[in-house]
């Protein structure tokens, strides 16, 4: 029992990760009806991001310009990590879909695919030729502590990072449903042709959905960074093509779905480490996904019928 | 006074006009005469390739065409031009040129004859060059012959992305399948090492007994793209995308998980069957074989799956039939290509089939063009010769490559040479001879 719980709270952890990304893969693809493949490694410049942000606050920190306890010192850091982490990521989204996507906005669907995969690998090799194959070591920004709960250890950076990609969550639900921008990102998901008639510029909502995705996929680089500090270059590509598989399995534009789908894979990830053989992890949960969408092809959120084929 | 009728001409650049008249005379060598021309540079070179070389400045013969040279070292990159210019253009330009009429009337005489033998005298004279070409180094041999398979795999590959429409991510698994049982069937068989005990059969017969190796291959892949085809008749577009996903990554993790077959250490020691011959014959009947299957009925039902499924089914196409034919059929050929490249490399093991795979075929598919037999091999060969060309800039090679295909992508999305068919027996007719100035309306 204790074991079970333990995994349960271990699943939260890992499912934040998969959920936060799969957000990000799951508005582009609801908004602009295509598979940022390139997401995974925005992911990854996310976390590099953060440590580069994280040393320099670190360093800032050291010089005792401000005099503040340790403690709150190194929770400051770590807000100030995410909040800057998720506006330089953005402008790295940004970017991407400027340069690689919107020259492709009328063009066949799986071109902008190839393109993803493209910038994708660009990004990787960018930062191996950047920074070489040395992995790096985020720094810690939080003291490690430990609290028992029935039997089961939970540390407060799980905590941290569950509570950060639901809290995360919820704001972008709330923005989405609330505001004007976000009601336009939902006008381009219901209807991609009528939007710009009513006077909403569709580059502009492509750029903001873009920014929207990089942003949290930057805050779960710099969660996983807490949670696990070694950094390599190729840290995006499982988690991408898994939070993509997570997207699809949420339903079509569903930022409720994806999350739903991100936390039910790490759930099944790590409930069959428990049954079976670790290396069978991979090959189970991708079976069982094969399994759901063979019966259930449009997800758990998505409409039922093949929308609109832009192909 | 009759009416005068005048000539217009429109005034072209003077560039284009001279380009234009200086390829007018090349236009009329048919296929026939090309193949000796570039047998008789072949042969050249195998005689004073190296010591050309040597006289311009390089230690031997370029490797590749001088595209490495050109990468490696700048400063001999006008030894590397005079060297492709006098060995390889001149001499197959001059016999070509010198040859026309006497080419003209050999392929004329061959196609009268019998189209079956002019074929097979225009294969074993492009085989010839290429064996004559790729003896002069080990690594040319390594070029040609996994050319010759990315041919395999692309023109498979576009069986289903390009003529059915479908972004199908899961090739790398079939080339995996592939892959691996033909390996087993040869070592197995024919091979005495510790992980399978002794070979069961003389290794004498192997060479014989490959081809069925390779048909198991290509079985066990069309069977698992069962596994794909069949939610395909539900989902069409991203949701296939996915299932094919999926299933790569099953088959990658099943592979990885199967000690007997090595798990991630893979698999070694398999005989060296996959001669230049073997290949290129395979290679000969993929291409025939596709390429007579997308001109056939099924392939244009295959374009009508693509184009409007309700359509088709509407107009007595069966798509589910189609869909598997075609997914089975891709996986077939797919697998035949694993099977080629195992016994090439002569080393397997899963990583080499995962996403970097998926990314390179599909690389090589839209590179080419879609629905294309011609795009197809055409994306195959540009997309290895790049490959190769970039090698010296090491790293670099991954970003100038992606950014190659991004440009592509934007300015030519479906790729180079998309939606065009090939009509292998027209190749092999003679060029019609045309009068000097035959395209002019005369007054």
């Amino acid at each position: 029992m204790q074991s079970f719980l333990q995994n349960i709270v271990n699943a939260l952890q890992w499912g934040s990760f998969y959920a936060l990304i799969a957000i990000g893969y799951s508005m582009v693809y609801g908004v602009l009806m295509l598979f940022n493949f390139a997401h995974g490694d925005v992911f990854m410049v996310g976390a590099y991001i953060g440590f580069f942000v994280s040393s320099g606050l670190l360093a800032l920190a050291g010089t005792g310009a401000i005099a503040l306890p340790p403690g709150v010192m190194l929770g400051l850091v770590l807000v100030l990590t995410i909040i800057i982490s998720m506006f330089l990521n953005s402008l790295v989204g940004m970017l991407i879909e400027r340069i690689g996507y919107r020259p492709l906005r009328g063009a066949p669907r799986a071109s902008a695919a190839i393109t993803g995969l493209m910038i994708g690998i660009i990004l990787e090799t960018g930062n191996l030729a950047i920074f070489g194959a040395q992995r790096l070591s985020f720094p810690a920004l939080i003291e490690s502590t430990t609290f028992q709960f029935l039997g089961v250890s939970i540390t407060n950076k799980k905590i941290l990072i569950v509570f950060v990609s639901i809290l995360l969550t919820l704001a972008l639900h709330q923005f989405i449903r609330r505001t004007k921008w976000g009601m336009a990102m939902r006008a381009m998901a219901f209807d991609f042709v009528v939007v710009p008639l009513m006077g909403i510029s569709i580059n502009k909502i492509a750029l903001l959905t873009f920014a929207i995705g990089s942003a949290l996929a930057a805050a779960a680089g710099i969660l996983f960074g807490v949670a696990y500090p070694v950094l390599d270059p190729y840290m995006g590509i499982l988690f991408g093509w898994k939070a993509f598989v997570a997207a699809i399995l949420g339903g079509r534009g569903s930022i409720l779905g994806a999350m739903l789908a991100g936390f039910l894979m790490a759930f099944i990830e790590i409930f069959s480490v428990m049954i079976f053989p670790s290396t069978m992890r991979d090959l189970i949960v991708f079976s069982v996904i094969l399994i759901i969408l063979t019966f259930r092809p449009h997800g758990f959120f998505g409409e039922p019928y093949s929308a609109q084929m832009r192909l | 006074m009759g009416i005068q009728t005048e000539t217009v001409t429109t005034t072209k650049t003077g560039l284009r006009e001279a380009l234009k008249r200086f390829w007018k005379p090349y236009s009329r060598i048919p296929l026939l005469g090309w193949l000796v021309g570039a047998l008789a540079a072949v042969l050249l070179e195998l005689i004073v390739g190296n010591q050309f070389g040597r006289l311009l400045g390089m230690s031997k013969a370029p490797a590749l065409l001088g595209l490495v040279i050109i990468m490696k070292t700048p400063l001999l990159i006008p030894s590397a031009l005079a060297y492709v210019l006098v060995i390889y253009l001149l001499p197959a330009g001059i016999i070509a040129r010198v040859g026309t009429s006497l080419a003209n009337r050999a392929a004329a005489f061959l196609y009268q004859a019998n189209t079956g033998l002019s074929a097979i005298i225009h294969l074993a004279l492009f085989y010839a060059v290429l064996h004559l070409w790729s003896n002069l180094s080990d690594y040319r041999l390594l070029v040609v012959k996994l050319t010759l398979i990315a041919i395999i795999i692309t023109l498979s590959l576009n069986v289903v992305n390009g003529y059915m429409g479908e972004f199908s991510c899961s090739h790398p698994g079939f080339l995996a399948l592939g892959a691996y049982a033909a390996s087993i069937f040869t070592i197995v068989l024919f091979v005495n090492e510790n992980r399978f005990g002794d070979a069961l059969l003389p290794p004498a017969l192997g060479p014989f007994l490959f081809p069925i190796g390779l048909i198991l291959g290509g079985i066990l892949a069309a069977v698992g793209a069962l596994l794909v085809a069949i939610p395909s008749f539900r989902t069409r577009g991203d949701y296939l995308a996915i299932i094919s996903l999926a299933f790569m990554f099953i088959v990658l993790s099943l592979f990885n998980n199967l000690e007997f077959v090595g798990g991630p250490r893979g698999l070694s020691n398999q005989p060296d069957y996959a001669n230049l011959p073997t290949v290129f014959i395979w290679t000969v009947l993929a291409v025939w074989i596709i390429n007579n299957f997308v001109r056939s009925t099924i392939g244009k039902a295959l374009n009508a799956v693509r184009d409007g499924e309700l359509a088709a089914s509407t107009m007595t196409v069966d798509t589910r039939r189609t869909k598997m034919t075609a997914f089975l059929f891709s996986a077939f050929w797919a697998g035949i290509a694993g099977g080629l490249f195992a016994h090439i490399i002569r080393y397997i093991n899963p990583g080499t089939f995962g996403i970097r795979k998926l990314a390179e075929v599909l690389a090589m598919v839209y590179l080419g063009g879609l629905n294309s037999v011609a795009g197809s091999i055409v994306g195959a060969v540009g997309f290895n010769l790049m490959g190769e060309a970039l090698r010296p800039l090491e790293i670099l090679k991954w970003i100038i490559i992606p950014v190659i295909l991004i440009l592509l992508m934007i300015f030519r999305p479906t790729g180079l040479i998309a939606f065009t068919e090939l009509d292998p027996i027209a190749l092999l007719k003679p060029k019609a001879m045309t009068n000097e100035g035959g395209d002019h309306v005369a007054a």
